[in-house]
């Protein structure tokens, strides 16, 4: 398999991956190294690894950071009032009541156990991993170069299968380069307008092409205003959405709805700001 | 005429060449240890090599870290590789001495500027005469001559005083001490319960919880940012800010400084070398241009635009030692605070004309820069500074 039909595969799942990416998924899937993508929000960082468990249908086991994430919720749990009924129903207690609470009956898989459990390989994603805490990044670095888990009660579990592993980040804080060093690497850019074209019209097959080429022209326009929040991709599908829903057949036609859409786009009080109707005139203008 | 880089007959192979590339890129900066070079080779082994822009697109996966690595990852890539066809006679640096010879190309590289970098800088003895210490490099003799006029700041501090100063930071660095966390650790008297421990112990007492195990927030310190206005109109209170600079550097591994005047320099690094004055030389050198003019709205939003991305964030203080006298429109500095605080940093300004009595903040930019202060003071002395620990602890 070479990293164009890698590419073909996303595609077919409604991804347009560009080659670099293409090229560092297909390291990453045949080397068995995690891959570390980064770029702005709204990009399609997270969309990369939906796609690529159905292209490879598999499972997605997705580990949303934040700060303050600790094992309990990333990796495993004891399940409390069970192991309290258990003591008591059995009646034992020392060594015997421990090895039985203590066991697999009781232990809550959080993700990343999760994912080195499986059977067949699946797509885990961490993703945000910079708002997770350094001490977490730290513990990653563990995980993601031997794969296995140690539970202080049960021992070590090593993985079944080698999970494939997807790591998000978008600047919140800097990473490690113990971690960037462990990962192979990509940099996520906004989509260039032909990409972008074939985005909407895999996703939303049913617009004109004159329309779609007006929204995608306006949105990466938009991109290039002095925003707070740069509308992602996610946010032009939505756009698209909005403006089907409204009848839109052209954006220059009709400017009250055009404003009503870009609500979709614009999401804080300054942006609303910096592109009032005027401006959002222009654009469709220059877009049509 | 291909534009791929012809390799010497004696050459010893593939695996040399991309230790090769390795070692040229780790000489121009990238993060690389000996894994990548394994790595590098089961890429190109899982596409094209011999197609250039696969052979590319492995590496610069492998290779690049972050963001900026490939965006120069191309023009290195090519100085290496795609040599208008020139031979390459060595493939591996064998020692450090010719390293630089091999591996730079003639041609101009973007990463270039960057290299090489590693040597320790010295500083002209003393600040007058133009009398150069024999073992500075050639380079930085020749910035040295250019710039003889400028200020140098052994002159203004002390080893006493960056002792002193170091007290300070640590002070303050106790202070801003952050209870945020969502973490728990273990605690004798905290105020959340900890199951595991709680039902280890129950198991003891037939499950019932008698003793209840708990946990709590940890402290976190907070990283100090220090920006240090050193425009002309500052100077006279440079002495005890460089100083607080030197000692935040000492005291606190995490923290970061800067210089503006009219740009911004960051001294962190500078300012982390073992011998304190050797750290003042170095700074010396980089901040071309002390005592000038001030273009704090310019700095300001650079910072943010720049350096605050990846080093400051919601754990953040970061603290802006100025006079507010800047010769930006003031739109500047109230844009940068802005996203600043966007960031989630907290932001304490000290302006040294604060302690005047009868003191309004009227300049413009300091007018501007208000509102998105957490902590506005005076601080012109060590002492003052010390004096604030209770003010930033409450923030």
């Amino acid at each position: 398999m070479t990293y164009l039909d890698l590419q073909k595969d996303l595609a077919e799942q409604g991804y347009v991956a560009s080659d670099d990416l293409a090229m560092a998924l297909h390291l990453a899937v045949t080397l068995g190294r995690p891959l570390l993508l980064e770029g702005a929000a709204g990009v399609g960082k997270t969309e990369v690894a939906r796609a690529l468990a159905a292209a490879r249908d598999t499972r997605l086991i997705r580990l949303q950071c934040y700060e303050g994430l600790d094992a309990a919720q990333a990796i495993y749990e004891w399940n409390y009032q069970r192991q309290l009924l258990a003591i008591q129903a059995s009646g034992k207690t020392g060594k015997e009541a421990e090895a039985q609470i203590f066991s697999e009956d009781y232990l809550l898989e959080r993700p990343l156990l999760q994912a080195i459990r499986q059977d067949t390989p699946p797509v885990l994603l961490i993703d945000e991993i910079d708002r997770a805490d350094e001490e977490f990044e730290a513990y990653l670095l563990e995980v993601l170069a031997d794969f296995q888990i140690t539970v202080p009660e049960l021992g070590t579990i090593t993985a079944k299968s080698r999970p494939l592993v997807v790591l998000t980040a978008n600047g919140t804080r800097d990473l490690s380069d113990a971690l960037r060093r462990r990962c192979l690497y990509a940099h996520v850019d906004y989509p260039d307008r032909k990409t972008e074209l074939a985005i909407l019209d895999a996703r939303c097959p049913g617009l004109s092409a004159q329309l779609s080429g007006q929204i995608v022209g306006f949105v990466q326009d938009l991109r290039k205003e002095d925003l707070v929040k740069k509308p992602g991709v996610a946010e032009m599908l939505d756009f698209a959405a909005a403006l089907a829903g409204l009848g839109v057949a052209d954006l220059t036609e009709d400017p009250a709805a055009l404003m009503a859409a870009m609500a979709t786009l614009l999401k804080t009080e300054a942006d609303r700001g910096a592109v009032p109707a005027e401006v959002a005139q222009r654009l469709a203008g220059r877009a049509a | 005429m291909s534009r791929v880089t012809k390799f010497a007959g004696r050459d010893p192979g593939p695996g040399a060449r991309v230790a090769g590339f390795m070692a040229h890129l780790r000489a121009h900066g990238f993060a690389l240890g000996v894994a990548e070079t394994g790595t590098a080779l089961a890429a190109l082994g899982a596409v094209k090599a011999s197609d250039p822009s696969e052979a590319r697109a492995a590496l610069r996966a492998v290779c690049a870290g972050r963001a900026e690595d490939v965006d120069r990852f191309d023009a290195l890539f090519d100085s290496f590789w795609m040599d208008a066809g020139r031979v390459r006679q060595k493939t591996v640096p064998s020692d450090k001495t010719n390293k630089s010879d091999d591996m730079r190309s003639s041609r101009k590289d973007a990463g270039e500027t960057e290299a090489e970098g590693t040597g320790k800088i010295h500083a002209p003895g003393g600040s007058g005469g133009g009398e150069v210490e024999s073992d500075g490099t050639g380079r930085l003799v020749a910035s040295d001559v250019k710039n003889l006029m400028k200020k140098d700041l052994r002159d203004l501090v002390d080893p006493e005083d960056i002792r002193k100063a170091e007290a300070v930071a640590l002070r303050l660095g106790q202070a801003l001490r952050d209870r945020r966390s969502r973490r728990r650790k273990a605690a004798r008297r905290g105020w959340a319960v900890d199951f595991r421990r709680t039902i280890r112990k129950a198991v003891a007492t037939g499950g019932v919880p008698l003793r209840l195990a708990r946990r709590t927030r940890p402290d976190r310190p907070v990283k100090i940012v220090a920006l240090c206005d050193v425009s002309g109109s500052m100077l006279v209170y440079a002495r005890p800010f460089l100083a607080f600079l030197a000692g935040l550097m000492r005291a606190d591994a995490n923290s970061d400084a800067y210089l503006f005047h009219t740009r911004l320099v960051r001294i962190a690094e500078a300012l982390r070398e073992e011998d304190p004055m050797r750290a003042l030389n170095r700074v010396t050198l980089m901040a071309e241009g002390i005592g000038g003019g001030s273009c704090i709205g310019g700095a300001l939003e650079h910072f943010a635009a720049t350096y605050a991305r990846r080093f400051a964030n919601g754990r953040s203080v970061v603290i802006i030692l100025s006079d507010g006298y800047d010769s930006d429109p003031p739109e500047h500095i109230a844009a940068g605070l802005e996203a600043l605080k966007r960031r989630g940093c907290r932001i304490v300004w000290l302006n040294p004309l604060k302690g005047w009595k009868g003191y309004e903040p009227i300049a413009r930019g300091m007018a501007a820069a208000l509102p998105y202060l957490d902590l506005f003071e005076a601080a012109n002395t060590l002492e003052a500074l010390a004096s604030l620990d209770q003010k930033l602890g409450a923030i």
